[in-house]
This record gives C-alpha cells, structure tokens and sequence, in this order.
C-alpha cells in the first residue's frame, strides 16, 4: 500500500481523468524547483511564443515539431527505462503510470482535444505556457488564465451531458 | 555562461530539457500534466457543489499548485536574468502571412495589437483571449489532459488515447488558424 495508489475520489474514476494523486515523494520545493526549470526552458525555448504557434500550424517551421519530436523521445526512452528498471520516487514508492481508458468511441479524446486545438491556435498558449507567460511579464495572458477557469468550471458543468467513451 | 543561456535555444536543446519534464516529475512522485491546476484552482475557490470540484484538491495538488507556480517563476527568470538580447525572428512566411491579415508587429510573445489590455477591448482580441482561452479550458479537461499530459507524458507512454487526443488537438488548432483566424482580421 503506498500513496500512489488512486484516491477515493469518484468523479475522476467514473470518466478516467489523469489520476490525482495526494502530495508524496519529494517536498513542494522541489515541485517549485522542476516548475522553475520548465518555465525557463519554455521561454528560451521558444514555445511560449504565439508565433512560434503560428508556425507550426502554418507549416512554415520545423521549430515546435523540433521541440515537440525531441521531447517525446526523450520522455519515451525515460519511461521506458523507469519501466524496466523498475525505477522509484524520491521516497522509494513505485512509479505507475496508469493506463488511459479509451472505451468504444473514445469521444472524449478527439473531440475534447479538437476543441482545445481550436483554443491553443487561438490564444497561442497551452496551459504551461499560459502560466510561463504571464511570469514574463505578458499580463493579459491572466485573462487567458481566467478565462481556462472558466472554460474548466464550464466543463465541469456539461459533463454529465457530454459523451466520452 | 549567462550570456550563452540568454541567447534563444534553439530546439534540439529546449526539446530534449522539455522531454526531461515526464522522468523528473515521475521522480518526485509526481505526474506531468499541467492543465489539472486549472480544475485544482475551481476546486480550490469556487463555492460549488458540482461533485467535479468537490475533493480535498490540497491533498491531490498542491504538489501540481507549486510546481505551476515554479512555471510562473521561471518565466519571470527566463525574461529577466536570462533575458534574449535580440528579438524573436518570426519565419519569413508566417510574417507574410499575419501581414496580410493586418498583424504587422512581431516584438514581444505575441502580436500586442491583440495580446494588450487595448486588444482585449477589440473583437479579435476578445475572441482569441477570452474565447480562445474558455476553449483551451473546457477542451482540456474534456480530453483528460493538454499537451503536456497528452502530447508529451501520454505519447511517451504509448497511450492510444493520447494519440487520438494529440490530432485532435492538431485538426482544432489548423482549423482555427486557416478558418478562424482569416475571418477574424
């Protein structure tokens, strides 16, 4: 039994929602520490740029497929060795990756993500950007970040009308 | 050092450091995927009784809460310390581009005609603000995940549903950038 098994919380388990998982393994300033790091990359990097965004959907750049390709690769082989060296946290717990449930048509995944597409296009931003943004000092990203709320509240309110599996 | 790292990094450097994310947070007992603070933070202040925002969200993320704000941190550096001496160089092609639908400035993140306080009153501004980001909102949670969670964790865990997830977060964002956006401008 550790603290990585899944929380008692319903409405996750009912529609498969990335697993929340209560505080374990390494202390808030390491979380702080990882965010920080991934703010900078992101910035020099480029892909918080509505720009660079433009680019890639415009095909007019290898830059974001660049980011986006090397990326994967290095996130698959990690959880490739984790996997098989049975790597663990910080505090020795297990690392499972939990599998997403795809059910029969999988609505959720296509059309959830065809209506963040749309958003990411429109705003130039996915989450992680928005957030690195707005620590740049690019201020009206905060009504992106308000208006994500409110996306979000809006979903939580449809829900039980929307197909997803 | 800290002149080099202040030049822009080009991708096959921010890509791999991006990619380090998935092990690094895995390590730390965590999860990559950035928009569930945006459902931690309803949970966190809305008086709801909407079961979705109804769990201990102190319990379940903080660690992500911290972790967003170490993003907001890291922009901050990245735009200070780290601060590029020369402006971003938009391609050639997608200046022509946004030139003809009037966007002429390519200073800053994103085009300030429309990102500013003086944009958001205009109708491309509200739509690609507000709308826009009402979209990245709802469809995240609707997928189960944005591009961290699905593109990048999900991917890298041969995930079927990520890939589904991942064109469709490609077929939105060309339909809003050759459909949308021209009737915008």
């Amino acid at each position: 039994m550790t603290s990585r098994e899944t929380t008692p919380l319903a409405p996750q388990a009912s529609t498969g929602l990335a697993r929340a998982r209560p505080l374990s393994g390494a202390g808030l300033g390491v979380y702080l520490a990882i965010g920080t790091y991934f703010g900078i990359v992101a910035t020099k990097g480029e892909m918080v740029s509505w720009f660079r965004i433009q680019e890639m959907f415009r095909f007019q750049s290898f830059h974001m497929y660049g980011i986006i390709g090397t990326a994967l690769a290095v996130a698959m082989v990690s959880v490739a060795l984790i996997k098989s060296q049975q790597i663990r946290t910080v505090r020795g717990d297990e690392i499972v990756v939990p599998p997403k449930e795809l059910g029969r048509g999988a609505y959720r995944y296509w059309i959830g993500g065809t209506i963040f597409g749309l958003g990411w296009a429109l705003a130039g931003a996915c989450p992680g950007p928005i957030f690195a943004l707005i620590g740049n000092g690019v201020t009206v990203y905060g009504v992106v970040l308000l208006s994500a709320l409110f996306g979000t509240w809006l979903y939580g309110v449809l829900r039980p009308r929307l197909p997803h599996y | 050092m800290l002149e080099l790292l202040s030049e822009p990094w080009p991708w096959y450097v921010a890509g791999p450091l991006i990619g380090l994310m998935v092990p690094l947070l895995l390590w730390a007992g965590g999860e990559f995927g950035v928009s569930e603070n945006l459902r931690h933070i309803c949970a966190a202040v809305l008086p709801t009784r909407n079961d979705f925002f109804r769990y201990d969200w102190k319990a379940t993320g903080l660690w992500n809460l911290t972790f967003a704000l170490g993003i907001v941190l890291g922009g901050a550096v990245a735009a200070t310390v780290l601060a590029s001496p020369d402006p971003l160089i938009v391609s050639d092609a997608t200046a022509a581009d946004l030139a003809v639908m009037g966007l002429t400035t390519f200073e800053g993140l994103a085009p300030a005609q429309v990102f500013s306080w003086q944009g958001l009153a205009t109708v491309p501004g509200f739509v690609m603000i507000v709308i826009g980001g009402s979209l990245v909102g709802f469809g995240a949670r609707y997928a189960g995940g944005c591009t961290s969670g699905h593109a990048i964790s999900g991917l890298a865990n041969l995930q079927l549903a990520s890939l589904l997830a991942v064109l469709g977060f490609f077929a939105g964002g060309l339909l809003a950038t050759w459909f949308i956006l021209p009737l915008l401008f």
